[in-house]
């Protein structure tokens, strides 16, 4: 199996062979990791497959800006991640309140909007308590901990897609866990982990 | 080594990143810190709930018109590139022949020709100033190369 860094398929298509054949064969070649990652950033399967495949389109409009050094998949990741933190901005100031709620009564607006639980598989209580975390949290914490626990990338790879040092990368991680152990902890009402 | 230090350890630790020399170390703290070994613990429980969620896998048919979903994006991101374009010419041109229509038509008064000159003369300082500014901004910016 390649590694998620692997760039020769994309410099090759992007650089070289700038024909549909050979951006379909890109396109085929990465469509499930693209998706996966824009799940585990939005949560839900319809957004996350619309911003994977607008991501695919603005990286062939943009094709010309990545030169032959550079490795193909951190900038399209940035690409992704970029399309889809700028959705979970949007859709964060789409949610509103009605106005006209009776006196005393509130609202149970969930911590995490968007994240719907079938988008994981074989669901049970404990999974489906994660995942709503999961979607609780900032995106650069949830960022973490897709790719390392979904994506199962190495520090090394990780800190290579997010442009930084691998000491930020462990930094991030370990803050990222201890807010998602709080989160965790908050839904089941005060329990540990 | 503090145990702030330790947090960065214990996080390769959980994630198999460590060389023998820095588990040796990490293990060395954690039989003298019972709240470091405590929170490797609560760590290795979390870790263990997370690593167990799979994310539900598409229905095949998604994955047959993905090709095609990304492939009409792109036409369709060119169609409506060089609409615009098409369009912001035809506005260019219009404007101009409506403008030209104006002051050369004897019917119209002298006060509205003047005006609409000057209307036009105050619209084109203000986007020459614009793109100035813009350009100015742009050349100076320490940090444009800086990826955001």
């Amino acid at each position: 199996m390649n590694s998620i860094l692997d760039n020769s398929i994309p410099v090759e298509w992007s650089l070289v062979d700038d024909t549909k054949e050979a951006f379909e064969t890109f396109v085929k070649a990465h469509m499930k990791k693209a998706y996966f990652v824009a799940l585990g950033l939005v949560g839900n399967h319809d957004d996350a497959l619309e911003l994977s495949q607008e991501a695919f389109s603005k990286a062939y409009q943009h094709r010309r800006s990545l030169n032959a050094q550079g490795k193909f998949y951190p900038w399209f990741y940035q690409i992704l991640r970029n399309l889809c933190i700028s959705h979970l901005r949007k859709r964060k100031h789409r949610r509103t309140l009605p106005m006209d709620m009776p006196d005393g009564q509130t609202l149970d607006v969930p911590s995490s909007p968007g994240f719907e639980p079938d988008a994981i598989a074989e669901r049970n209580e404990t999974k489906d308590l994660v995942w709503k975390a999961i979607g609780a949290l900032e995106p650069k914490h949830r960022e973490v901990i897709i790719l390392r626990h979904f994506q199962n990338l190495s520090y090394e790879e990780m800190a290579q897609l997010l442009f930084c040092n691998k000491g930020t990368v462990t930094s991030r991680l370990y803050y990222a866990r201890k807010r998602l152990k709080e989160v965790l902890e908050q839904e089941k009402g005060g329990q540990p982990v | 080594m503090t145990c702030r230090d330790n947090k960065d350890l214990m996080m390769a630790y959980l994630d198999g990143e460590l060389d023998d020399k820095q588990t040796k170390m990490l293990q060395e703290h954690l039989a003298q810190c019972t709240q470091c070994s405590k929170e490797l613990e609560e760590f290795k429980s979390l870790k263990s709930m997370t690593d167990n969620i799979v994310l539900s896998e598409p229905e095949d048919q998604v994955w047959q018109r993905y090709w095609d979903n990304v492939y009409n994006r792109v036409e369709r991101g060119i169609g409506w590139m060089l609409m615009s374009m098409a369009g912001v010419c035809l506005a260019v041109f219009g404007g101009f022949k409506m403008v030209e229509c104006i002051v050369t038509d004897p019917s119209v008064s002298l006060f509205l020709k003047v005006a609409l000159l000057v209307m036009i003369l105050g619209l084109s300082i203000l986007l020459i100033s614009i793109m100035r500014e813009r350009l100015y901004f742009w050349k100076h910016d320490r940090y444009r190369h800086v990826r955001r």
